[in-house]
């Protein structure tokens, strides 16, 4: 457990300094976009609500929680994408359409 | 077995942080988010390729996960077809809540369950109590700010005032003796209870008080936390991935988080702190009553459109409420057949979110190239005849530039009074959400057309028609 925690450690702070350099600039069209899209990505936690369903022994009570868990993060996630593309699907058409005239 | 689960896990964080990456150019966004689907898609694929290699994959939990699956993700997909682009803030609320929440639930499930969950000792505990008040915080944090944002809830007086504070830090304190209750004991239903509903409480009481117009930026900070939440969990339930994704989005939620306060020109410890703007600064230069409003009649706009030669939209939150996105498009397509330059002028944080109007105006059919940002169209207000604030306000306050008293001093406005002619179409004289008056209202060069901006929009496009404007 020791070893791997400081292997966990190694990784969180790694993952942060990314997290920091992967935005600089950020046009204030795509805010919300971006924000929308960074939050389906941290539905992420699906990973952890099927390893406690997988892991359960099939305990019924974990199954459940694991069951319930995944649901929320799955609507995070699903909605959190399909909200984004419906966004980025109406900036992305304009300049097509421009070309056309 | 072991180096296929590498390699899927490296290929996932890799997609997903040019995922987030190219999410910040507006050329390459749409991409990047279906490639931080697909990242995403992999990842559980890797999951479950891992564990039916090695321990396998019981009955009963296939059955759970496709349960959980078909329910979590029919929600989701129909909740982001259904949502109306008005109400986007709201929906990124709703959603970063539900992912706090699994969070929450994932930390629970392995409190009760330490032994199936392999969440033992002491790194293990640490990890949950960090899991549930992240998780409880975002989850009331983000209802809370779905349900001002829906004009569902409104704040009531006492959390306007100082006694506040007092509540947050008594609720921070009862999280904190929990945390170290449930740190000390190992474990315990006691403190886990009093740390759930605690730190849930203070996520409402953090953000209750928070006014409208800064609610973008909290949603933004949330969704930061939920990516802490998500990496705590990785901790609880041993997986890199997880911890990996949740540090960047907690990471980047923070840098995007700064960028928004910068450009509303507010600091975040203002935001976080110092309650709804305005409403404690009575004494500044911001009341008063309006003296001297000048208004008129769509005709009368009609005509000084008419003889414009160039034309420059101001929308606001009013034009979304009222959904008139289609009619104003309707509008400036016969100002443009007539000759007339039409230009959007874009606040950064017009609407309830940056970027809000941006994506309703492309909803209905406007040119990119028509929406200019602040810094760009401000230098031409000068040379415009008429400006047309929509369902605009405090973005447009001259106070911002002129009264150093004014609570909005120092906030970024367009200058829209250095126009020739400007209508303001608004529904009544009602302050905007800073519930600061506005000394544009008053200027000679200002005219109010009050109404609904879908209905003036749509008599306004009448009176054009009949004047023959943009007709051939």
């Amino acid at each position: 457990m020791d070893s791997s925690f400081v292997e966990f450690l190694w990784v969180l702070l790694l993952g942060s300094l990314l997290g920091l350099e992967l935005i600089g600039k950020v046009p204030p069209t795509l805010h919300t976009p971006l924000m929308s899209g960074a939050n389906a990505v941290s539905g992420i936690t699906v990973l952890a609500a099927l390893t406690a369903i997988i892991r359960s022994g099939d305990n019924p009570v974990l199954l459940i929680l694991g069951s319930v868990s995944l649901g929320f993060a799955l609507f995070n996630v699903i909605g959190g994408f399909l909200v984004t593309d419906r966004m980025l699907a109406m900036f992305s058409r304009k300049p097509a359409r421009k070309e056309n005239r | 077995m072991d180096f296929l689960k590498y390699a899927v896990e490296l290929v996932a964080v890799l997609l997903l942080a040019l995922g987030i990456k190219g999410l910040s150019k507006v050329r390459s966004a749409r991409s990047a988010n279906q490639l931080a689907a697909v990242a995403m898609g992999l990842a559980v694929l890797g999951l479950l390729i891992n564990y039916l290699g090695t321990t396998g994959i019981s009955a009963a939990a296939w059955t759970w996960i496709l349960i959980g699956t078909a329910v979590g993700g029919v929600l989701g997909a129909i909740t982001a077809q259904r949502v109306p682009m008005t109400s986007m803030p709201e929906t990124v609320a709703l959603f970063n809540g539900c992912g706090g929440m699994s969070s929450l639930l994932v930390a629970l499930a392995a409190a009760f369950f330490p032994a199936q969950l392999e969440a033992v000792g002491l790194v293990a505990v640490v990890s949950i109590v960090i899991s549930v008040f992240v998780g409880a915080i975002t989850f009331t944090g983000s209802i809370v700010a779905m349900a001002k944002l829906q004009g569902w809830l409104s704040t009531p007086a006492w959390m306007q005032s100082k006694a506040r504070h007092v509540v947050n830090i008594a609720l921070a304190v009862a999280s904190l003796v929990a945390a170290i209750k449930l740190i000390a004991d190992g474990n315990g239903t006691q403190g886990l209870t009093l740390l759930v509903v605690a730190s849930g409480l203070l996520g409402i009481g953090v953000t209750l008080p928070i006014g409208g117009a800064d609610m973008p930026v909290v949603i933004s900070l949330l969704n930061s936390y939920s990516g802490v939440a998500a990496a705590a969990a990785g901790f609880v339930v041993g997986s890199q991935l997880l911890i990996v994704a949740g540090a960047m989005v907690g990471a980047a939620g923070l840098i995007l988080t700064q960028v928004m306060c910068n450009g509303m020109n507010r600091s975040l410890v203002s935001v976080l702190f110092g309650g709804a703007l305005g409403a404690g600064s009575s004494s500044g230069g911001g009341g008063g009553e309006y003296t001297n409003i000048t208004s008129c009649s769509v005709e009368e706009c009609a005509l000084t459109l008419e003889a414009a030669e160039r034309v420059v939209i101001v929308p606001g939150y009013g034009l979304a409420v009222a959904q008139a996105q289609h009619t104003l498009r309707e509008v400036t397509r016969s100002l443009e057949a007539a000759g007339i330059q039409v230009d959007y002028a874009i606040h950064p944080v017009a609407g309830r979110m940056p970027g809000h109007m941006n994506v309703l105006l492309a909803e209905a059919d406007v040119p990119y190239e028509q929406l200019k940002e602040m810094d760009v169209i401000n230098p031409d207000f000068p040379a415009t005849d008429v400006v047309l604030v929509l369902g605009a306000n405090d973005v447009v306050n001259p106070q911002a530039k002129n009264d150093p008293n004014s609570p909005l001093y120092g906030m970024p406005v367009l200058d829209v009074q250095q126009a020739r002619t400007v209508f303001v179409v608004k529904r009544g004289m009602s302050a905007g959400y800073s519930g600061i008056k506005n000394d544009l209202f008053e200027l000679a060069n200002t005219s109010m057309v009050f109404g609904d901006a879908k209905k003036v929009l749509g008599d306004l496009l009448g009176e054009l028609k009949e004047l023959g404007v943009g007709k051939k």
